[in-house]
């Protein structure tokens, strides 16, 4: 793999009315983990299902139920922890958080708060230009979901369902090392990459899959600085918390709103107070959550239900030695194989589905013609229809033929789109579709000359002016491409048109 | 530790128990009495012992990734004071 070189981006600055300032991120990632059951009770995950159709006694809790914990759903939290090159825990432990909420029946969220199951890691977030920003990981621990309150059915009820309630979540908790809303929404751009290539998480963030909490303080330049030599948070200002984001665009709009927020704050002499918020997106504005300010009294305490989780190490190397490659050692091993630009490599493998069908497409052939077919033919194609990757009416095997005719000669590049849009349309052998409409390109110098004699011999002032003036030649070669139905061999119609001009 | 009635009446509001204020004085002589008893452990030597969160010297049971269970929207529902629709209906709670 290439060790790609990054130097850190600058942070962002915002201009406030008496100096400047800096922003400091940390983010709290909750991924739901891709298991079929939850993460306690033998109910299903399945998304959309009737209302409290996937509830099992645990879910709701009733009394008397124990918790029995999904193996699948550790081995995933392993396998999340391993991709981001973090220390697994063998030994982890489980608390009670507890709360009330009509959404949470048992009055208290499972989760760890002592002894996650994964420790430090990292994600490489690149910024383009040769920038990255090497956030650190501070820990990923196991935790239920809750279910869902609906507020908009009924004037004065709210309607309660448990479908989610359970489901198991990882927390993926960073240190405060971003530095402002682009690299915010880069990183969470970076660890769904990451997590759907590993397929622990599917990374819907639509259905709420991948949502973020964004820890958003300011500080002044330089403080930041201090804060990293000496870990010590007291140069860095009070934070809020913005809780609850599934959207990229979202996440950068509320943190520039809260970051100037506080800024007019601590301008006007103020003082920031540490609170959870929530962004109104139809406003535009991040409000204070007042009523989560007195349940935070969480009263944490080990979960007397369930023994503390103890892994093997070989059961976690069974699992690191079937990792799949990752975003970062694809890409790169996409420009070292294939000839890629770095660009090229990077919009190739921002999707792991995409990877796979490039990958299907290039292989024993020419790499760059490949990538420039996926990208712009199917790709442009693909979006334009607002398709996946998984809906695309052309199969690898069909692109890569169409590769294989334009390398071996049978048909030019402007027939090659022809013939795409065929493929695209009715499906299809794109050699026989070739074969079947006569789409192949002339190569036979014999019928190119003989085009371009009936061109020269029609058109005797057009041939006198080319003679004096050798660019108006492009005239003739368009004529005889016309003639031919565009089939003709570009390159051998221009040497033929030269050459019987005499140029 | 020493727990006064404004104490005794968080506690007893995080647990969503209503006690009304004629009982709160009773309550947290109980309270008191009860981490006095649990304060005497704090007694006893515990250097260089691991914290113990169970007393089974089992491993912790565990179950495939499978769905076993759910399919039970009656069931669930069945105690529940008012439902709709396959959800719970309860008082509006809203932010």
């Amino acid at each position: 793999m290439l060790d790609l070189a990054y130097d850190p981006p600058a942070p962002k600055v915002i201009q406030g009315a008496l100096h400047d300032w800096e922003l400091v991120i940390g983010m709290e990632v909750h991924a739901q983990v891709a298991s079929k059951a939850k993460l306690f009770s033998g109910a299903s995950t399945q998304f959309g299902a009737e209302p409290n159709s996937n509830v099992a006694f645990v879910d709701a809790g009733m009394p008397g139920m124990l918790p029995v914990i999904n193996e699948g759903c550790v081995a995933l939290a392993v396998k999340t922890g391993l991709g981001l090159k973090a220390q697994i825990n063998l030994v982890s432990a489980f608390d009670r958080k507890n709360y009330f909420y009509p959404d949470l029946p048992q009055g208290y969220q499972i989760s760890q708060l002592y002894h996650p199951i994964v420790g430090e890691g990292e994600v490489l977030v690149e910024m383009g230009g040769g920038l990255a920003r090497r956030v650190r990981i501070e820990r990923i621990h196991l935790e239920q979901d809750a279910g869902k309150s609906i507020h908009d059915m009924d004037p004065h009820m709210s309607f309660v369902d448990l479908n989610r309630t359970g489901v198991a979540l990882m927390e993926i908790v960073s240190r405060p090392d971003l530095r402002g809303p682009d690299e915010a929404a880069a990183y969470v751009s970076k660890l769904r990459q990451i997590l759907r290539y590993l397929g622990t998480c599917d990374g819907n963030m639509q259905n709420g899959n991948l949502r973020a909490d964004v820890n958003v303080s300011v500080c002044r330049p330089g403080d930041y600085e201090r804060y990293w030599e000496t870990q010590d948070f007291a140069h860095l200002g009070t934070r809020c918390e913005i809780k609850n984001m599934n959207s990229l665009r979202f996440i950068q709009a509320a943190i520039d709103y809260e970051a100037r927020r506080q800024i007019g704050i601590l301008e006007d002499g103020g003082s920031v107070v540490q609170e959870t918020r929530l962004y109104d997106p139809d406003r535009g504005e991040t409000r204070s959550m007042r009523s989560k300010e007195e349940a935070h009294d969480y009263r944490y305490f080990p979960c007397p239900d369930l023994l503390p989780l103890e892994i093997e190490q070989a059961w976690v190397d069974d699992i690191a030695a079937a990792m799949p490659e990752l975003p970062d050692a694809k890409k790169a091993r996409f420009i070292a194989e294939f000839g890629l630009s770095d660009y090229d490599a990077g919009v190739l493998t921002a999707d792991v589905e995409n990877a796979a069908y490039f990958e299907a497409v290039a292989q024993g052939r020419d790499g760059k013609m490949a990538a420039n077919w996926v990208i712009n033919e199917l790709f442009g194609r693909l979006k334009r229809e607002d398709h996946t990757i998984a809906e695309s009416p052309v199969s690898p095997a069909q692109l890569g033929g169409i590769v294989d005719l334009i390398q071996a000669g049978d048909i030019s590049g402007k027939i090659a789109k022809d013939l795409f849009e065929i493929v695209y349309a009715e499906g299809g052998d794109p050699a026989e579709i070739v074969e079947a409409r006569g789409m192949r390109q002339v190569t036979d110098t014999g019928a190119i000359e003989a085009a371009v004699d009936a061109v020269i011999a029609a058109n005797p002032a057009q041939v006198e002016k080319a003679r004096a003036n050798p660019k108006l030649a492009g005239w003739f070669v368009g004529q005889v491409m016309k003639a031919t139905g565009g089939k003709a061999n570009p390159k051998a119609v221009n040497e033929i048109v030269t050459a019987k001009l005499g140029l | 530790m020493s727990i006064d009635l404004d104490t005794a009446r968080r506690v007893a509001h995080l647990a969503r128990i209503r006690v009304d204020d004629d009982d709160l004085p009773a309550l947290a002589g109980e309270f008191n009495a009860i981490l006095g008893f649990i304060e005497q452990l704090g007694e006893v030597d515990v250097d260089g012992v691991e914290p113990m969160t169970g007393v089974t010297p089992m491993r912790l049971k565990r179950r495939e990734d499978a769905v076993t269970d759910g399919d039970r929207q009656s069931e669930i529902l069945s105690n529940a004071p008012d439902a709709r629709e396959g959800f719970f209906a309860v008082p509006k709670v809203v932010e």
